[in-house]
């Protein structure tokens, strides 16, 4: 495999780990608060199909983000209300986010669109263009450098930098600032916020908003970015992976960074290695890559490569002790 | 009820006091946990609020503090009246509080728990340094030392509970109040604190402290007020007062424990505990080489102030979890304590009522014929071939129920519908009645009304004179004296000494505090008080 | 504020909420209807009609039901044991495989009574084991069920793509599936069954595994409230603590549950592959897995309930296909909705409308509490 192939397999890495990237964080948010959320899938569909249909409508891409955000957002705050407020099953609650997301999505495309579901195909300036750096046609011709500029840093589009700057950005929140320190601590031990004079119902919901806001953004991505318009579950168990990818970073945003690269590698590999043959192991199945981020996660949560601990009050509603 | 309420007010120091709560009431429910509450406690004391438990300490300390909030009633902070709807408010008020259970974010360093809910700005990183400053200042003003950076996970039960003191002085706290806080410390970090609470005192702060010992009320207390069954009957100057009327203001009157019973014959060991130790998962040693041997027709107590690893005992001896080292004989003479296996124990003539009926004894969603057969749903007795036969397990409970008295007689209900008392004379029924040769019981009478602690006081008395061994552990050290025949005393997973029955309340109880003895006659001539609340009238 | 504690008749709590519940589900679904811009009303009577109205509806509710009340008793099995099993779809998917192998084994060599039992055993055999792994890793390993079962979707669709693309797929074809069963892999429809009644089941699919699954709702009722195991199976699902303390063995509770939500679910696959397409295809189970769920919830995983939440979920899926052919603007996709709908209403805020009730229950219980609770609420 020559330099240039390996270049163009990262730069795909790039365009396939973004959306994990951005649904891990919104899931990175949520579980820290103490919320689980198995809801990722759902809500990045919804945001996915939002984003296709008005981008259509407006043919601004921008409204085309708005709307997939406004969606996810409302998904995200009925799981909010169905944990937080209600205390209910989040577990559940997440699994009907998934199906009414699904069925939403579907039903609304047909009933709008009548094209089976999907939204219609998105002109140009409805969708998310490239951005060229300077110089990258210039740098072009250097070796090495050239190529790793060029496609590498340049010519993504703006989600693709939003994601890999929501990494520096998560971390900085979380242990710079005060809603960080909050947000950590209630996802730990909520008793110990609530009696510090802070509201734990609060937090949690402003932790499931942002959520469904980079949730809204993944699926925007998928829609009017990496696509030109939804089709029908279009979301493909990626929000899935992005959860895996979570567990994988043991819940902390630098890392999260890397499962999902890495998730986005394989799977650039597996569209690459499509009956190819690799030498010394011979044919792998494309099905092996792409059930391995499944497998290497229950291989982790099975504790026999490290462990990972979720946050302590996660998955349990907070009721005030008598 | 004693109505000395007036003339402790009467030598109150010029100046408003620190908090003055007036006319507080709270109900949940049925339940009244709080009536007519009228309080003031002077600046700069520390005043003690005793009571047993359930006695509406904890609840009206949360009312101060607004996790709750009160039906009726004002609250006044040095003379102004103030609405406190939420924690934030009481800390705005100058409050602070040290909970029974630590707030605390285990994989937080100290100073991220202290400055939680007081960051001082949008960042992080000014009120970082701004903590560091004051924690070093409070460290030297009030002997509080504590590593700033250390994970507060990592820190003995102690030091987490010096950080949740310093929680409440970074906010600014005048008031502190401190629930049951030497539930979990050892003496010498009991007294370390006690020595925190006087500098405190010095330095102009307020503190209430909530006990049910009265040793503590008597170590360190200016004031004290008397709480039972959710009013306060009675406010005294500790100088003023001794235990002996402290305790029988608790209970309202004395109730003398006097169970009926023979001299013991015990007859062979059925039950012997030999050199048990239990580490746990933190490392912790819970039990500490215990020996221990019950013989046929005999009751041995344990006693002990809760945590001092008579649960501990309990669950290994019956298999819950497997010891670490050291061995469990019943009579037949395996060693059972490597396995955690209650099933074969019971198979093996081993009972067990545990300490709490709610969390163990019990599935509160099954109804009282299922529950009547919790541990023993493999006897062949329940069986009509491959199936539980209900018809069996129906008559079997119902036939308990009408020897046990319990109330309602209808073994459809489900267990959450029956009372305290009720649903222990359940567990009873089913743990006595096959007649095992040893009884291991575990708080017989917590949260029991007072016709049932009778009832199942004789039971016991019973079986012991049937000839079962019984070991019964309890922190009513008047349960403790009433029906054992032999008493051991833990303390700090140890058993510290033996005496008879006729052992004297001081002398236990300065056991039970791990204070050596010389001898067991200086016990007497020593400090008279129990480590523990007397035996009353039961709440809730 | 919290639900007020107060205890409220039997039938209130397991009869008028779940129900209340439901209502609202299909409530909020009927104004997704409207939203669109259909009338609700109209969409029921064709949905009804779509699914009872004439016999070959009849005969795909009835298959849609026998999937659903196997995945359906899967999930509530799991629930009796304190277990949140989503890998219902991956099982069933696996249960396929083991169905298959024992159709292409034996279809051309004994008649279809003799394939049956064998492939029953091998739809609840593959579909176990593959319940059975995520079961073991929790008991042992500790890592948490419901992630693990997810994966193990995935993970089965994989798995079952490779196998039918590179492995079971008749040589020469590129259809992802593998070849047709002879007579000996066939299970007999109901179409006879439905002519003694003088209906005409016409071309549907319905088939002797609604028996099959009928049977397995008796055995799963015996098993759960009749046997020690189901005992032991309850007591560590409503209390762990209790059931250690009890002596029962948490480890082969979470295994032996497991196991068996996994068979049930496995066995749903012996309807669409024995009795519908008499070949294995890629995704068969079409989502029935994850219907499991709602009809578990729905039926508050009691046999009886999954029987007619089974059945529910079955005039759906039949209706609803009706309903997408006579108005082109609801497509099927309103019943993954409703489903949704169940879910949320039924599972994550089963308690919302509680207080509400027991608060119109106390009112209108007696005159005196009625003066009482006025009394309460005037000052």
């Amino acid at each position: 495999m020559d330099f240039q192939a390996v270049v163009l397999i990262l730069d795909s890495s790039i365009r396939l780990a973004t959306p994990l990237l951005l649904a891990c964080l919104a899931g990175l948010y949520s579980e820290r608060s103490g919320i689980f959320d198995i809801g990722l899938e759902g809500k990045m569909l919804a945001g996915a199909f939002a984003a296709g249909a008005a981008a259509w409508w407006a043919g601004s891409p921008w409204v085309g983000l708005l709307a997939a955000i406004f969606a996810s957002v409302a998904l995200a705050l009925v799981h909010g209300f169905a944990s937080i407020t209600q205390r209910g099953n989040q577990i559940v609650s997440g699994v009907a986010i998934n199906f009414l997301a699904a069925g939403l999505t579907a039903l609304l495309g047909q009933a709008w669109f009548a094209e089976g579901g999907r939204t219609p195909q998105l002109p140009g300036e409805a969708r998310f263009a490239s951005l060229a750096w300077p110089g990258a046609e210039a740098l072009r011709q250097v070796p090495f450098l050239g190529p790793l500029y060029g496609e590498l840093l340049s010519g993504h589009n703006p989600i693709v930098y939003l994601g890999f700057l929501m990494v520096p950005l998560t971390w900085w929140v979380l242990f710079k600032t005060r809603f960080g320190l909050r947000l950590r601590a209630v996802g730990e031990n909520p008793a110990a916020v609530d009696t510090a004079g802070i509201s734990v119902a609060f937090l949690r919901y402003r932790a499931v908003i942002v959520c469904g806001v980079l949730c809204g953004a993944a699926g925007a991505y998928l829609a009017i970015a990496q696509s030109a318009g939804f089709i029908v579950n279009m979301t493909a168990g990626k929000g899935f992976i992005a959860l895996a990818a979570l567990i994988f970073a043991k819940w902390r945003p630098w890392p999260a960074m890397g499962a999902c690269f890495l998730f986005g590698f394989l799977d650039a590999i597996a569209i690459r290695l499509q009956g190819a043959s690799v030498p010394m192991v011979g044919e792998v199945p494309v099905q092996f890559m792409q059930a391995l981020p499944y497998v290497l996660t229950v291989v982790l949560l099975a504790g026999f490569i490290g462990r990972a601990v979720p946050p302590r009050a996660g998955g349990i509603p907070y009721v005030k002790e008598r | 009820m004693n109505d000395r309420e007036p003339a402790a007010a009467a030598t109150e120091p010029a100046g408003p006091p620190a908090i003055e709560l007036i006319g507080i009431d709270k109900s949940f429910g049925a339940v009244r946990a709080n009536r007519d509450i009228h309080l003031k406690v002077a600046e700069a004391t520390i005043h003690g609020i005793v009571g047993e438990n359930g006695a509406g300490k904890s609840t009206l300390m949360s009312i101060l503090y607004g996790f709750y909030q009160a039906d009726r009633g004002e609250i006044v902070v040095r003379g102004r009246k103030v609405a406190i709807a939420s924690p934030d408010d009481a800390i705005a008020a100058g409050i602070g509080m040290v909970h029974q259970h630590f707030m605390l974010v285990d994989n937080f360093t100290v100073l991220e728990n202290v400055i939680l809910g007081a960051e001082g700005g949008a960042l992080l990183r000014e009120g970082v340094a701004m903590a560091r400053a004051e924690l070093t200042r409070l460290e030297r003003e009030y002997e509080l030392q504590v590593d700033p950076d250390a994970p507060v996970g990592e820190l003995p039960v102690g030091l987490q509970q010096r950080v949740e003191i310093l929680k409440a002085l970074y906010r600014g706290a005048d008031t502190l109040i401190l629930d049951e806080p030497t539930g979990v410390l050892t003496p010498s970090e009991a007294d370390h604190l006690f020595r925190i609470l006087r500098q405190l005192k010095e330095q102009g702060k307020t503190v209430i402290l909530i006990t049910h010992k009265l040793r503590e009320i008597m170590a360190v207390t200016d004031r004290v007020s008397v709480m039972r069954r959710g009013e306060i009957v009675g406010t005294l100057k500790t100088a003023e007062t001794g235990p002996e009327e402290l305790a029988e203001l608790m209970v309202g009157r004395r109730v003398l424990l006097r169970v009926e019973k023979a001299e013991a014959a015990p007859g062979a060991p059925l039950l012997r505990v030999e050199n048990l130790t239990l580490v746990d998962a933190r490392g912790v040693k819970r039990l500490d080489d215990v020996s221990l041997t019950v013989r046929a027709g005999e009751i041995v107590g344990i006693a002990g102030v809760s945590g001092n690893g008579q649960s501990e005992l309990l669950e290994v001896i019956a298999g819950i979890r497997p010891a670490t080292s050291g061995a469990v004989f019943l009579a037949d003479g395996s060693d059972l304590a490597r396995s955690a296996d209650p099933a074969r124990r019971r198979q093996g003539g081993l009972a067990h009522v545990p300490e709490d009926r709610r969390r163990m004894g019990l599935v509160m969603a099954f109804e009282e014929n299922e529950s009547a057969i919790l541990g023993y749903h493999d006897d062949p007795l329940y069986r009509s071939g491959a199936f539980l036969s209900r018809e069996k397990v129906r008559a079997d409970a119902r036939d308990k129920i009408r020897r046990y008295d319990i109330r309602p007689p209808d073994c459809r209900l489900l267990t959450e519908n029956f009372s305290g008392g009720n649903q222990q004379k359940i567990v009873l029924a089913r743990e006595m009645e096959r007649g095992p040769d040893v009884l291991l019981v575990g708080q017989p009478t917590r949260g029991v009304d007072i016709g049932a602690i009778e009832f199942i006081h004789r039971q016991l008395v019973a079986m012991r004179d049937a000839g079962k061994a019984i070991l019964l552990v309890s922190v009513e050290l008047d349960e403790i004296r009433a029906l054992s025949d032999r008493i051991l005393v833990m303390f700090a997973g140890r058993i510290v000494g033996e005496r008879g029955p006729d052992a004297g309340e001081g002398e236990l109880g300065l056991m039970m505090a791990g204070i050596e003895q010389a001898g067991a006659a200086d016990g007497r001539s020593g400090p008279v008080v129990p480590g523990l609340a007397l035996k009353g009238v039961p709440t809730r | 504020m919290s639900a007020p504690a107060a205890k409220l008749p039997l039938w209130v709590e397991v009869g008028l909420i779940p129900l209340v519940n439901v209502a609202v589900a299909f409530l909020v679904a009927g104004l997704v209807v409207l939203f669109i811009g259909e009338s609700p009303l109209q969409a029921v009577r064709i949905l009804l009609w779509g699914a009872l109205g004439f016999g070959e509806g009849i005969g795909f509710t009835l298959f849609y039901t026998t999937n659903f009340i196997f995945t359906g008793l899967a999930v509530a099995v799991a629930f009796h044991a304190g277990l949140f099993n989503i890998g219902g779809e991956g099982q069933a998917y696996l249960g396929g495989l083991g169905a298959a192998l024992a159709a292409l084994a034996l279809d051309r060599v004994v008649p279809w009574y003799v394939t049956f039992p064998l492939a029953i055993c091998g739809a609840a055999l593959f579909g176990a084991a593959w319940a059975f792994i995520p079961a073991w890793l929790q008991a042992r390993r500790g890592s948490h069920i419901v992630i693990t079962t997810i994966m193990f979707n995935f993970i089965a669709s994989s798995l079952m793509v490779w196998l039918l693309v590179d492995h079971l797929s008749p040589a020469g074809s590129m259809q992802p599936e593998t070849r047709t069963f002879a007579a000996g892999g066939a299970l007999p429809e109901l179409g006879p069954l439905f002519g003694l009644f003088g209906a005409d089941m016409g071309a549907a699919p319905a088939n002797i595994s609604l028996f099959l699954a009928l049977f397995a709702c008796l055995a799963v009722y015996l098993f759960i409230w009749r046997t020690r195991l189901g005992y032991e199976i309850r007591a560590t699902g409503l209390n762990p603590t209790a059931a250690v303390y009890a002596g029962i063995s948490t480890v082969k509770v979470t295994l032996v549950a497991m196991f068996l939500s996994g068979a049930l679910a496995g066995m749903m696959a012996l309807n669409p592959v024995l009795g519908e397409q008499q070949r294995l295809q890629i995704d068969f189970v079409q989502g029935a897995g994850f219907v499991g769920i709602a009809v578990a919830l729905m039926g508050r995983a009691h046999p009886l309930g999954v029987v007619l939440a089974a059945f529910l979920f079955g005039m759906l899926y039949q209706g609803g296909a009706e309903l997408a052919f006579d108005m082109p603007t609801i497509s099927r996709d309103m019943i993954v909705v409703i489903q949704a709908l169940v879910i949320l209403f039924a599972g994550a805020l089963e308690h919302m409308f509680r207080p509400g009730i027991a608060r119109a229950f106390a009112l209108m219980s007696s005159p005196q509490r009625r003066r009482l609770a006025a009394g309460e609420e005037a000052p």
